[in-house]
């Protein structure tokens, strides 16, 4: 199966489709040097993070482990939870870059969306940047696994409270 | 070998003391300017992470990628002489080039590399001991600029899997025969069934082949990635896990990348005579119906 024959039905978000368009519009090549410049890109774990690994989900999937923690702003009780706001803040070592790059790309595209619109990402989003042919599809099941977690995540976060 | 062999004292003691370089050797090279341009000597970088070598790599070094280069795109296997040709030829690395490769986790995809180039009879391929993490932690040059060498006409040769590669039939007629398991203790006793910390790579049993002896790959490596010393090795594999120089040896791992370290260990440090990696290793063996499965330590 290639790339294009899984962009079926279910759009990005806007951020996100923009970043897959920069993608695809690039050689394979270039697809690694922009991949690169997500990996540099990837904001450091604020200070209520930075060292407290146990807070984080550990995302094992990834060739080298990646650790993810959500937050949901604004949350209210007894309000729908749909319109909070959804924080994602990730950790991967500068040796991992492959990994860094596709954290860098959910943390671009997906950070501070609402929660209906990060629970609306379709989960075959991974595949929809060309990565498979630059970096391998094989490697590209981080990625995947990255974004199912952020979902999970959100899910978990943004229901308790909305009851 | 078109380029002087590194004469190290340590690995004066190996088998084959012309298949490593220190990284005082190589660093002198580069100073020299030979492996610049059009020289005798390429530097192949060989990660686990495709974009590593873009972070920053060693001067004038190429990146060969074990899965988008090396694997065949479409069967599990290794790719074809014509393309092999090309990937080489596009690195301007000819056959008489001297193949400098090194890698990151210990050297792991850099002795895969090297055992894949082996598959293809390159003359002279050799490793850079210690690594890129050995290279990085003595604070040598590393750059992100990509070196631009002239492509070279490769030969397109055929691939000689026999001598050193081994498949699940072959290993199942010579079971009782020995059998290396490099993975990790949890792997070899069938409680995991992948590495820790990485990925399920789709094992659907787990355990190990009859009658392997459990070696885990990093016994090899001192505590900088460097090869331990010879009467080290000798400990390891000689003295405690009984193996012979001239015995018939198979090494697996879960993909093959860990037991290409070991095979390259037991083949060119140790100088066993037959050495064969079993790369479909227990990705296949794990999931194949009907092969015979121990467990426990």
């Amino acid at each position: 199966m290639t790339e294009s024959n899984v962009t079926v039905t279910v759009p990005l978000p806007e951020a996100l489709e923009e970043i897959a368009q920069d993608f695809t519009a690039l050689s394979a090549r270039d697809r690694l040097t922009l991949l690169l410049d997500f990996s540099d890109g990837l904001p450091e774990l604020p200070e209520r993070y930075a060292g407290h690994e146990e807070l984080l989900e550990r995302v094992d999937e990834c060739q080298t482990p990646l650790f993810l923690v959500v937050e949901v702003d604004g949350l209210q009780d007894n309000a729908p939870s749909q319109g909070a706001r959804v924080r994602l803040f990730f950790q991967a070592p500068p040796e991992s870059p492959t990994t860094r790059g596709f954290a860098g790309i959910l943390h671009e595209g997906l950070d501070g969306l609402t929660v209906g619109e990060v629970l609306a990402v379709p989960d075959d989003a991974p595949y929809r940047f060309g990565l498979g042919e630059a970096v391998s599809p094989l490697r590209l099941r981080g990625m995947v696994a990255m974004l199912g977690r952020i979902k999970r995540q959100v899910r978990a976060k943004s229901v308790t409270r909305a009851g | 070998m078109s380029v002087e062999t590194d004469d190290n004292s340590k690995f004066r003691d190996y088998a084959h003391p012309a298949r490593l370089v220190s990284t005082d050797w190589l660093a002198g090279q580069l100073a020299a300017g030979n492996a610049d341009g059009n020289s005798d000597l390429v530097v192949v970088e060989s990660d686990e992470d495709v974009l590593l070598y873009d972070t920053g790599h060693i001067p004038g070094a190429v990146k060969v990628d074990w899965h988008l280069d090396l694997n065949d795109p479409v069967r599990r296997d290794y790719v074809n002489g014509e393309r092999f040709a090309q990937v080489l030829g596009q690195r301007g690395i000819g056959r008489d080039t001297t193949v400098v490769v090194y890698g990151d986790k210990s050297n792991w995809w850099a002795a895969y590399a090297l055992w894949v180039f082996t598959l293809f009879g390159h003359p002279d391929v050799r490793l850079l001991d210690g690594g890129r993490a050995k290279w990085v932690a003595e604070g040598r040059e590393i750059t992100r600029a990509v070196p631009t060498r002239t492509a070279v006409d490769y030969p397109v040769v055929e691939r000689h899997d026999a001598s050193i590669r081994a498949f699940k039939d072959e290993v199942l007629a010579r079971i009782g025969q020995p059998l290396v398991d490099v993975r990790s203790p949890g792997e070899f006793s069938g409680e995991l069934l992948h590495m820790p910390d990485y990925p399920q790579e789709g094992a659907l049993r787990g355990g190990h082949i009859p009658g392997a002896r459990s070696v885990p790959w990093a016994r090899a490596a001192a505590e900088d990635g460097t090869f331990k010393s010879r009467s080290d090795l000798e400990a390891i594999y000689l003295t405690e896990q009984g193996l012979a120089p001239s015995d018939d040896v198979v090494a697996y791992c879960r993909i093959g990348e860990r037991s290409s370290h070991t095979w390259f260990v037991l083949t060119h440090l140790l100088g066993f005579d037959t050495v064969r990696n079993y790369d479909g290793s227990w990705t296949e063996w794990g999931n194949a119906v009907g092969v015979p499965i121990e467990v426990g330590a």
